[in-house]
């Protein structure tokens, strides 16, 4: 269970990203982050697994404050958290292979890191999980020779080396064309479905939530403007969420 | 607007003129310090040197012939003795011969020299022998002769003031070249010399990229920016440092000392070395296990706090057997291989190099170790206490480590300017950085973290952009002072000049990364180590590759200087033969230098092409 109490982030520059934001989440849940460009939804996500630090409220994971979070636990915390990202953010000189063995990182030894070793076990994780999103054929390749699709499948890989309890997917199909789109969206499915894995997934399109989603929380402007199932977001609701000049399509 | 401008246009004129003025001003006392002065080159005794200059600068002395040389005097009278001349023994005309008409006369006047049988088409000077010794080696005179294609020549001589009632002598010496040109020995010397700039531009820079990637990490914002810490973690962790540095000193020496009595016993040595790495992966697997998935009890961790410690200690071991062998066989090498012998003198100075550096080495590792540690236990402490007693902890420990730090900042003013006034040296300092300690602790809130990589950051700026703007000329110099005029002080400069400006553009690198790729690998909750090591270090290394190509270039040519301060090299060869006036040598290595600098260019671009 993780619950989101009074969250609240405001940047070094004045900009109030998050405005005492409560919800949450039931174990196994597949939850949408809705809202316009600039909501807040990227800084929600990341506050999660402080990649950005919350100026104030509570983050509470099976009843440990994540907010309050020493270096040592943060490391034994963000292993438990995947992330998944819109730009996908693979070490592009990279082999796919050490891509996805970056995903044990939290687990090994740092000075065995300083090698560049890893145990035998994780490399045959690795190539099970390059086999699960279906490219086990790519391990060997540079990253940045890979199609988008095939990167973004890359970094689903990664996160599921880190066997996560939850994943946290920022607009991971924003790049990428609809049918892309769906397959990637398939694979988060699948792990939320077989996996039980909470998945906390920020999308733009409102088909995509009403196809995959549980439950939908709606930001704007740093406010929490929705709570719901997706079917419930009628017209009404849908202004509140994108202002009220804003029309619906697909 | 425009207007008013109209109006200031005279004041405006004025100053215009005021400018051009103060300009002509600066370029005129320019000249006079500069000592621009055209009426010099235009003497006659300065374009003779200048063209003889540029003409022996035209033929490097790289080749030469051997070559053979026609010696043969003919006896003179100068002046005409009194009385009867004394008859002159006939030349022997079976090899090359003088004839002087007439055989007598007074100083000043010409005498007729010819030359026959003299190999055909030779040069070389006709000079005056004073005294009556024909093998005298003084010579006066500037007479040149050339054969013609028989082996003959006719020459006018006028008779210098030497004035003698014995015979004295007239000397031809003309040298011809026989078989092929062979190289001179300037050649060698500019091919001994040439070899060790190019090594030591290769050392320089080898040891100045490899202690420049660890500083460009921290003098990188991006990296040290979220690095923050409590007070009480900075604090132990200051003063861990020298209790570190110490303990790992006298524990290596320790170890040294145990050492020490299989020093000259090769078979020691060897099963020792071939022992240790085993041990060494032995203690380190048990030790450091690779993944951890829960947190191991308290007794478990610190017996491997123990095995680690035993490991590093049998390691030293190891390195300072390592150090004997190398030695050892370093010492049989130089008296066995014969050419070979500079592998031998290697492999003595490597294990010399080994046993000096890796007590420093534990000290600092040790530093490092027990600061790390102790940070921790400050990191501990500020989370598990309450704030007041955080508080009281700060206040003492912040104290405590501003006084060891500023006292030992003052020793090492001391040890420098042995200024000899311990108010200024010890207590004034010390009392500085406890009041500085304490009033940080005081006026800090127990458990507020302090911007430490920030501050880290800007020491390690400041302290690269003073050295940065040093020349590697000047830092030569210091170095000759320090180490001896050679070749390790022009090393040492050009490696200090390379860390600190390589440590700057590697930075600035790491700063230009993409952020999206370390924020990924932070996610997976890796440390700081692993974040650098899988996203940072992947990203620099082609323009790491860049820099240190472009580096090595620059070494290359900064090291064929460096010589003129007496950094070794061929700069000293250069200057040395600049300053005899004797360019067709200099010309040599000019022309060495040339080549040197146009082939790693070269080399460097294709390498860069290749690899970037
Ligand atoms: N590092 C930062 N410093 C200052 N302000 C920031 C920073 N990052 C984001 N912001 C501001 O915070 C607000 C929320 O940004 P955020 O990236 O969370 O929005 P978002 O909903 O993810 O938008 P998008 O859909 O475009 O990704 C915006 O106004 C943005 O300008
Ligand atoms: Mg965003």
């Amino acid at each position: 269970m993780l619950q989101i109490k009074n969250l609240t982030k405001i940047y070094d520059g004045g900009v109030k990203a998050l405005d005492n934001v409560s919800f949450d989440v039931p174990d196994g849940q597949f939850l949408a982050v809705i809202g316009l460009s600039g909501s807040g939804k990227s800084t929600l996500l990341r506050c999660i697994n402080r990649l950005i630090e919350p100026t104030d409220g509570q983050i509470l994971w099976n009843g440990e404050d994540i907010t309050k979070a020493s270096p040592e636990e943060m490391r034994r915390i963000r292993r438990k958290i995947g992330m998944v990202f819109q730009h996908f953010n693979l070490v592009h000189r990279s082999k796919v292979i050490t891509n996805v063995l970056a995903g044990r990182l939290g687990y090994i030894n740092p000075a065995w890191s300083l090698l560049n070793r890893f145990p035998k076990a994780d490399m045959e994780k690795a190539i099970k999980q390059l086999e699960r999103v279906g490219i086990a054929d790519k391990a060997n390749q540079r990253a940045d020779e890979l199609s988008g699709g095939q990167q973004q499948r890359v970094g689903i890989a990664r996160a599921l080396m880190q066997d996560p309890e939850m994943i946290l997917a920022d607009e991971p199909v924003a790049s990428l064309d609809p049918v892309l789109a769906h397959s990637i969206m398939k694979h988060l499915e699948d792990i939320n479905d077989k996996d039980g894995v909470t998945v906390l997934c920020s999308l733009h399109f409102l088909d995509l939530v009403h196809r995959y989603a549980d439950r939908v929380v709606a930001l704007n402007e740093g406010k929490l403007v929705f709570e719901g199932m997706p079917r419930e977001i009628d017209d009404q609701k849908f202004k509140d969420i994108y202002g009220r000049d804003a029309e619906r399509v697909g | 607007m425009e207007n008013k401008n109209k109006k200031a246009s005279p004041w405006k004129s004025l100053q215009f003129g005021l400018a051009i003025l103060a300009g002509l001003l600066v370029y005129a006392y320019g000249f006079q310090i500069t000592k621009v002065d055209l009426e010099d080159l235009r003497s006659e005794r300065r374009q003779e040197s200048l063209t003889r200059a540029v003409r022996e600068l035209a033929r490097p002395e790289i080749f030469e012939y051997e070559q053979a040389e026609e010696i043969i005097n003919a006896p003179i009278y100068v002046p005409c003795p009194t009385g009867e001349v004394p008859s002159l023994p006939e030349p022997d005309k079976s090899g090359p011969y003088l004839i002087v008409t007439p055989s007598c006369a007074a100083a000043g006047e010409t005498v007729r020299v010819e030359g026959y049988n003299f190999a055909a088409d030779t040069k070389g000077p006709l000079r005056f022998i004073p005294g009556s010794d024909p093998t005298n080696v003084v010579e006066i005179g500037r007479d040149n002769v050339q054969t013609d294609a028989d082996g003959s020549f006719v020459h006018e001589m006028i008779l210098p003031e030497r004035l003698s009632e014995d015979v004295q002598y007239l000397r031809a010496t003309l040298r011809h070249n026989v078989g092929t040109p062979h190289l001179t020995r300037t050649a060698y010397d500019t091919w001994d010399k040439i070899v060790e700039t190019v090594f030591l531009a290769l050392l320089a820079t080898t040891f100045g990229t490899f202690l420049a990637i660890p500083l460009s990490f921290i003098a990188a914002r991006n990296l040290m920016k979220p690095v923050k810490s409590p007070l009480s973690s900075i604090a132990l962790s200051l003063l861990g440092w020298p209790l570190g540095i110490a303990l790992g000193y006298l524990v290596v020496r320790w170890v040294n000392g145990l050492s020490d009595p299989f020093a000259e016993n090769i078979p020691v040595n060897l099963v020792s070395i071939l022992l240790m790495p085993t041990l060494v992966w032995l203690g380190i697997r048990w030790a450091l296990p690779q993944e951890e998935i829960t947190q191991p009890p308290l007794n478990l961790r610190l017996a491997r706090l123990g095995v680690l410690f035993l490991t590093i200690l049998v390691s030293f071991f190891g390195l300072f057997q390592l150090a004997s062998l190398a030695r050892n066989l370093g010492l049989a090498g130089i008296s066995a291989l014969g050419p070979f012998a500079f592998l031998g003198n290697f492999l003595f100075q490597v294990g010399d190099i080994v046993s000096i550096i890796t007590p420093a080495l534990g000290g600092l590792a040790a530093g490092a170790a027990l600061s790390s540690l102790m940070g921790r236990i400050g990191l501990r402490s500020a989370e598990k206490l309450t704030s007041a007693s955080v508080k009281l902890f700060n206040i003492v420990f912040a104290t405590l480590a501003g006084a060891v730090t500023f006292g030992l900042l003052g020793q090492l003013v001391e040890w420098l300017y042995r200024i000899d006034q311990p108010w200024y040296t010890l207590w004034g300092p010390v009392l500085t950085g406890a009041l500085l300690g304490l009033a940080l602790a005081v006026f800090t809130k127990a458990k507020d973290t302090l911007p430490t990589g920030l501050v880290i950051y800007y020491v390690t700026r400041t302290l690269l952009n003073g050295l940065r703007s040093v020349e590697a000329l000047v830092m030569a110099l210091v170095f000759v002072i320090a180490v001896g005029i050679g070749p390790l002080a022009g090393a040492m400069a050009l490696g200090l000049h390379t860390i600190v400006s390589l440590a700057k553009l590697y930075s600035e690198q790491v700063e230009s990364i993409m952020a999206g790729p370390l924020e990924a690998i932070q996610a997976t909750g890796a440390n700081r180590l692993q974040t650098i090591v899988y996203a940072v270090i992947p990203q620099i290394i082609p323009p790491y590759i860049s820099y240190t190509m472009y580096r090595w270039d620059i070494n290359v040519r900064m090291s064929t200087i460096i010589g003129f301060v007496g950094g070794g090299g061929i700069g000293f060869l250069l200057q040395q033969n600049i300053n005899l006036l004797n360019y067709r040598a200099a010309s040599a290595q000019m022309l060495a230098i040339a080549i040197v600098v146009a082939s790693m260019d070269y080399i460097s671009s294709v390498l860069r092409e290749k690899y970037v």
